[in-house]
């Protein structure tokens, strides 16, 4: 019976597997390291290029481009977790907050992206009482500024009234009145900011004449004077002024110096301690010296 | 032969161009199939080098990464005969083999099977110039050789120096250095029709390649297939294809005679289809599943459906008894090996120390070949498979591809031929730029 249905030849060979001369040709192409690269990295990236191009290419399409993204990145910024809502100030005494608050003029509540920390702290640390400060916003939106105020140590008395500074010679505050701080030293004299340490180390060693003790003063940006009440001074070297000023102590209390009628007593000279005496104590001198020189006679 | 010498030059140039790339292609261009391999060259060995041969016969410099073969189209008696046809079957193979090895080839040595090869042994003689012999004394040597005239539309594919004899001592392989005043060779010259070289380099060149190396497949394969001590005793390699069965004999590790016997595994197909009235395809199926050479008692009980497929299926339901199917296989393989054995005579085998007939090929996997063979060729006969090369797909192992695995082995370690010895001097054109730079480079 003739097949209705064709019957698939088996014997029929196969279609010729051979690849056309393009096919071959686009093979050996593809297999060429160069050209792969090419194709795989070259073109998609010139065309991402030329699409990018002509597109900006138009004045409206980077005007949205910008505005867009300057949209998003204020949606973003000001989004209610990154918002500062207050400032917290640490460490500083209502006065300097006071002060550090006058300095900061922020508009709470802003966004910590325009929040410029180190210049806000630079601002905080210019301000004369302050001798560091930490920003940093902590989590519930808060500033905190985390002050660490300069300690007075000394008063110093320049031209234009009292001064309280720190150990560094930093100008901390004005003093009305000695009388408001009697517990702080006080110097003088230029350059004292600068050897603040040695003059309370001269305060320290002070001891037994402290409470005589009215300031030191630096003389000649060099040397330290010690003035005591009655307009006594102690003039002490250049070097080691601290051991001078103990030597002339002991002598004061060994022999009462300081209590006789001395304007001034010079250590300048290490090998020669020099007193000088005051006028109404010079003409007694004289006279005592007269009067023994009369009995020698 | 000028220009031949320049041709082989060009193309010894482009191997070294191709080395030098790294990845080269062997095309094995055979009647019943086309194999492709490509090779990777790693450079020369790095553990150990020139102490001797290196390890896995010199050849783990290179590997194959990648194979293929398809049948063959257009190829009659290892010819191209229909180039359309011969070129797209080699664009398909080196196309799959490309795409396996991942990697474009540009470089292809190519090896053919027929094209008539003939066998010359020329030697020549020479009074060496200075006292020991030089690279110059051997090119002035082999150019010395009396070449026969090999008629017109022939092509020299082999020129091998096989012996070189100074003044009384012969048998070496290297004069070079050696102290001497007669220098002479014998050289062993395979020409083959130019005809089929060119229609061969025509289709290669149609698929964008560049030939960097042309063999003779007898040759390539007796490589491959016979063992270092059979190359250096002498032996043959028949190499039974499908169009042509190639023979090589080998002697002192140099090839002296190869010859082609136009007939192959493909005529047996025939008279199968033929005797048994089934088209060539079943015929080639029923001889690789139930072919042989020596029937027994047995195959007279063993039917093969021959199916005849004549569109009438209900009653053509033909069987063959396997008696019948070696009754048609065994004359066609006996007159094969007759006509391999009177080649073998006339090129006088018998005269060889060792005569061991190695057979490989396709068509040597008939069962029971081994034994016809040696009835009719001789006692030492085995069957050979080409050497394990490394990459090689378990697939390519077998003995039809010892062409393609002795090319890769070609390619690797090519023997010294005429053709990379320096041309002499004097054989240069008079008043030739060249010829002045020699002579300056032989006199400082």
């Amino acid at each position: 019976m003739q097949p209705l249905i064709a019957r698939k030849d088996r014997t029929a060979t196969r279609r010729d597997p051979a690849p056309s001369r393009w096919g071959y040709r686009y093979q050996r192409m593809m297999l060429t390291p160069v050209f792969r690269f090419w194709i795989r990295f070259g073109v998609p990236v010139l065309l991402i290029a030329i699409i990018a191009g002509v597109w900006s290419s138009h004045e409206a399409n980077r005007k949205w481009l910008s505005e867009s993204y300057a949209a998003i990145v204020h949606s973003v910024q000001n989004r209610p977790e990154f918002m500062v809502a207050a400032m917290g100030i640490e460490g500083a005494d209502p006065d300097l907050s006071d002060q550090i608050r006058a300095v900061l003029p922020v508009n709470f509540p802003i966004s910590s992206f325009d929040l410029d920390l180190d210049a806000m702290r630079q601002t905080v640390e210019a301000v004369s009482a302050v001798e560091r400060a930490v920003l940093r916003v902590k989590p519930g939106g808060i500033l905190e500024v985390a002050v660490t105020p300069r300690t007075p140590v000394a008063i110093w008395r320049s031209d234009d009234g009292l001064k309280l500074i720190d150990v560094n010679g930093a100008f901390v505050g004005p003093l009305e009145t000695r009388a408001a701080r009697l517990d702080l030293p006080l110097i003088a004299g230029d350059g004292a900011k600068e050897n603040i340490a040695e003059a309370l180390a001269l305060y320290a060693v002070a001891g037994p004449i402290a409470s005589r003790v009215r300031g030191v003063v630096r003389m000649g940006e060099r040397r330290w004077d010690v003035v005591l009440d009655r307009d006594q001074r102690i003039l002490l070297p250049e070097e080691g002024a601290v051991q001078a000023f103990q030597r002339v102590i002991v002598m004061a209390q060994s022999q009462g110096l300081l209590e006789r009628d001395v304007a001034a007593v010079d250590v300048r000279n290490e090998a020669r301690a020099t007193v000088r005496l005051n006028e109404n104590a010079v003409e007694t001198m004289r006279q005592i010296n007269a009067s023994i020189a009369g009995t020698g006679k | 032969m000028r220009q031949l010498y320049e041709t082989q030059r060009a193309m010894r140039n482009m191997r070294k161009a191709a080395m030098q790339r790294g990845v080269v292609a062997i095309l094995d261009v055979g009647t019943s199939k086309i194999a492709c391999l490509v090779l990777r060259f790693d450079g020369p060995e790095r553990l150990r080098d020139s102490d001797g041969i290196g390890s896995l016969a010199g050849q783990s410099q290179f590997r194959v990464i990648g194979a293929a073969t398809t049948r063959s189209r257009g190829v009659r008696f290892g010819e191209v005969d229909a180039m359309p046809e011969t070129e797209r079957a080699i664009r398909t193979a080196v196309h799959a083999a490309q795409k396996m090895a991942n990697v474009k080839v540009d470089h292809v040595i190519a090896c053919l099977s027929g094209a008539r090869p003939r066998s010359y042994g020329l030697n020549g003689e020479i009074d060496v110039q200075g006292a020991v012999v030089t690279d110059g004394d051997i090119g002035r040597v082999l150019a010395a050789c009396d070449v026969p005239d090999f008629g017109a539309g022939r092509e020299v594919l082999h020129a091998q120096p096989v012996n070189f004899a100074l003044d009384n001592r012969s048998g070496m392989a290297d004069p070079r250095g050696q102290i001497g005043h007669n220098l002479a060779t014998d050289m062993h010259l395979l020409t083959v029709d130019a005809a089929a070289i060119e229609n061969l380099l025509y289709c290669i060149k149609r698929c964008d390649l560049e030939l960097a190396g042309l063999a003779s497949s007898a040759y390539v394969s007796g490589i491959s297939s016979l063992v270092e001590d059979e190359q250096e005793l002498g032996a043959a390699c028949i190499d039974m294809g499908g169009g042509t069965t190639g023979l090589s004999v080998f002697m002192k590790k140099h090839m002296i005679y190869a010859d082609t016997v136009r007939l192959g595994g493909d005529n047996v197909t025939n008279d199968i289809s033929m005797g048994l009235q089934v088209p060539a395809a079943t015929a080639e199926r029923i001889k690789t599943f139930y072919g042989g050479v020596v029937a027994t008692g047995m195959d007279d009980r063993e039917m093969i459906e021959t199916g005849g497929d004549t569109g009438d299926w209900e009653r053509d339901r033909r069987t063959v008894s396997r008696a019948e199917l070696i009754g048609i296989m065994r004359p066609r393989v006996e007159e094969i090996l007759e006509e391999v054995r009177a080649r073998l005579d006339a090129a006088g085998f018998e005269h060889l120390p060792s005569q061991q007939i190695v057979l490989t090929g396709g068509a040597s996997q008939i069962p029971g070949l081994d034994g016809l063979a040696s009835r009719i060729l001789g006692h030492q006969v085995r069957l050979g498979r080409p050497l394990r090369v490394q990459g090689l797909p378990q697939a390519a192992t077998g003995a039809a591809f010892s062409a393609a695995v002795g090319l890769t082995l070609f390619a690797a370690h090519p023997q010294d031929e005429w053709w990379d010895f320096e041309i002499p001097a004097e054989k240069y054109p008079a008043r030739s730029f060249k010829r002045a730079v020699r002579w300056f480079k032989d006199n400082w």
